[in-house]
């Protein structure tokens, strides 16, 4: 990382580039979807430890609702917001084609280069606006595994009347698992992007005001 | 953050100062990391603010999230098709044995006697005659294997037997453009259901169990069985029931959990 600092020929010098690094609605969407997520998954731990899947619970200091009904009532709020706060991301992400822009070409090539890069910490993060491979898998992963988790709980709230989607997940209780292990892997994804934010902060300024301060 | 103020490499000989910043700032891009890393490792603290009951014990949250509460219960209102039925399963499906679950334990049970049992009826119907349990059993009797889902997100399989409730709230000439039935249990507990359900063809007012009246554990001398609801919905020991205008909540609803409870 420290290497991609200093080095003058990593950062390209960049001309007064006034366009936000992430437009506005990106970044609300981003924040929505963010406080959804983290109240879906603290709410859900709760829920889960009423009746566990497997040999563990979640350390009720860690959840979020005080007891089943009060994690329910939190859930279930919640979900409406990561659902058409989700659409709403989903849409225009596509629409704008940012969706293409951002996360594509994705090369098994490229992708081997950057992890290779990344397992040694000498990928660069000099160009806020252009995301490295690792970083375009993992956000396009997460942003499937938020579909599965939004259609498996759609089948765990509604399995009468969704019948479809519910045969599709292989019915109610594989459904069940289904939406453990897809918030297994959001958590997984939001560990590592934190640690990485925390590493590279001028992706967090990106993100709440569009900006970053500038590289050399 | 210092490390990022590179102007005064700006005119020096270039291969030199890498050197030199290298030299530098191997020694110092560790803490200003390190702390940044600690500064969002903060945020992450913060929303550690948001578990455990603190907020959910706020009125004005505790407020809003029951407004949603009645906001789903609408919702799911919309969402219920009346002709869609909950899957059916075989006899070699049904969960065995299949569990318990009441708000108290299972030696708890509380025992309702057939001699002098009388299932009240009462509010919007034409016929409020109280009923024994010969004359339900000599309605038309139904058996299903359906999926049991509970709150807690278990689920089990089991057989219920009885009447259509729709047809028995037909018989009772109740008035069907009513809103809620509701009722009361021999073990005080009560609830209430949107007519819809009340009338979806998969709703049964279950005096067997696997075949056999069913036991004091799973309800006797009835259960209302709806495969479209969850298992807090199915109230068990009915001893009345009303049809009405009138909310009248229930027990664990009148606590939190939401009032439609559809699946």
């Amino acid at each position: 990382m420290n290497r991609t600092l200093i080095a003058p020929s990593a950062a390209p010098a960049r001309p007064a580039d006034s366009r936000p690094i992430h437009p506005l609605w990106l970044r609300l969407t981003h924040w929505l979807n963010a406080l959804a997520v983290v109240i879906l998954m603290l709410s859900g731990w709760r829920i889960y430890d009423a009746s566990p899947l497997f040999a563990f619970t979640f350390p009720p200091a860690i959840t979020l609702g005080g007891w089943l009904g009060g994690a329910l009532q939190w859930h279930f709020a919640a979900m409406w917001l990561l659902f058409f706060n989700g659409l709403l991301y989903l849409a225009l992400n596509l629409l704008s084609g940012r969706l293409a822009r951002k996360f594509f070409p994705l090369t098994p090539r490229g992708l081997l280069r950057d992890l290779k890069g990344a397992l040694h910490g000498k990928l660069s993060h000099a160009d806020v606006r252009q995301y490295n491979q690792v970083q375009k898998l993992a956000y396009l992963c997460v942003l499937l595994d938020l579909i599965v988790i939004v259609l498996s709980g759609l089948v765990l709230w509604k399995s009468v009347q969704f019948p479809l989607l519910r045969e599709l997940l292989g019915g109610y209780e594989l459904a069940r698992r289904i939406h453990f292990f897809a918030m297994a892997g959001i958590a997984l994804f939001l560990v590592v992007h934190l640690v990485m934010v925390a590493l590279v902060p001028r992706t967090l300024s990106a993100m709440i005001h569009g900006h970053a301060p500038k590289t050399p | 953050m210092k490390i990022f103020q590179a102007p005064t490499l700006a005119n020096i000989d270039g291969a030199a100062a890498v050197r030199e910043a290298q030299r530098l700032i191997g020694r110092q891009v560790a803490l200003p990391a390190r702390r940044a890393f600690l500064q969002r490792s903060l945020t992450l603290g913060g929303l550690s603010l948001l578990t455990g009951c603190s907020i959910s014990d706020d009125a004005h949250v505790e407020a809003a999230l029951a407004r949603i509460s009645r906001f789903n219960d609408r919702a799911q209102a919309l969402l219920f098709d009346p002709a869609q039925l909950a899957p059916t399963y075989t006899d070699a499906q049904i969960t065995r044995p299949f569990p318990f679950n009441a708000y108290y334990g299972e030696d708890e049970v509380r025992v309702v006697e057939e001699a002098g049992y009388r299932l009240e009826v009462s509010g919007m119907v034409a016929d409020r005659h109280a009923w024994t349990l010969a004359e339900l059993r000599a309605m038309p009797q139904h058996d299903q294997i359906t999926r049991h889902i509970c709150v807690e997100g278990w689920s089990a399989i089991g057989k219920w037997g009885g009447v259509r409730f729709a047809d028995f709230l037909h018989r009772i000439g109740a008035d069907t453009s009513a809103k809620y039935v509701g009722f009361k249990c021999a073990d005080d507990y009560f609830t209430s259901i949107d007519m819809p359900t009340a009338l979806h063809p998969q709703t049964l007012l279950a005096l067997t169990y696997d075949g056999l009246p069913l036991p004091p554990r799973y309800g006797f001398p009835m259960k209302l069985r709806m495969p479209t609801k969850l298992g807090y919905k199915n109230p068990k020991h009915i001893m009345a029931m009303f049809v009405t205008n009138t909310y009248s909540g229930g027990y664990w609803e009148d606590q939190g959990y939401n009032w439609f409870g559809g699946s």
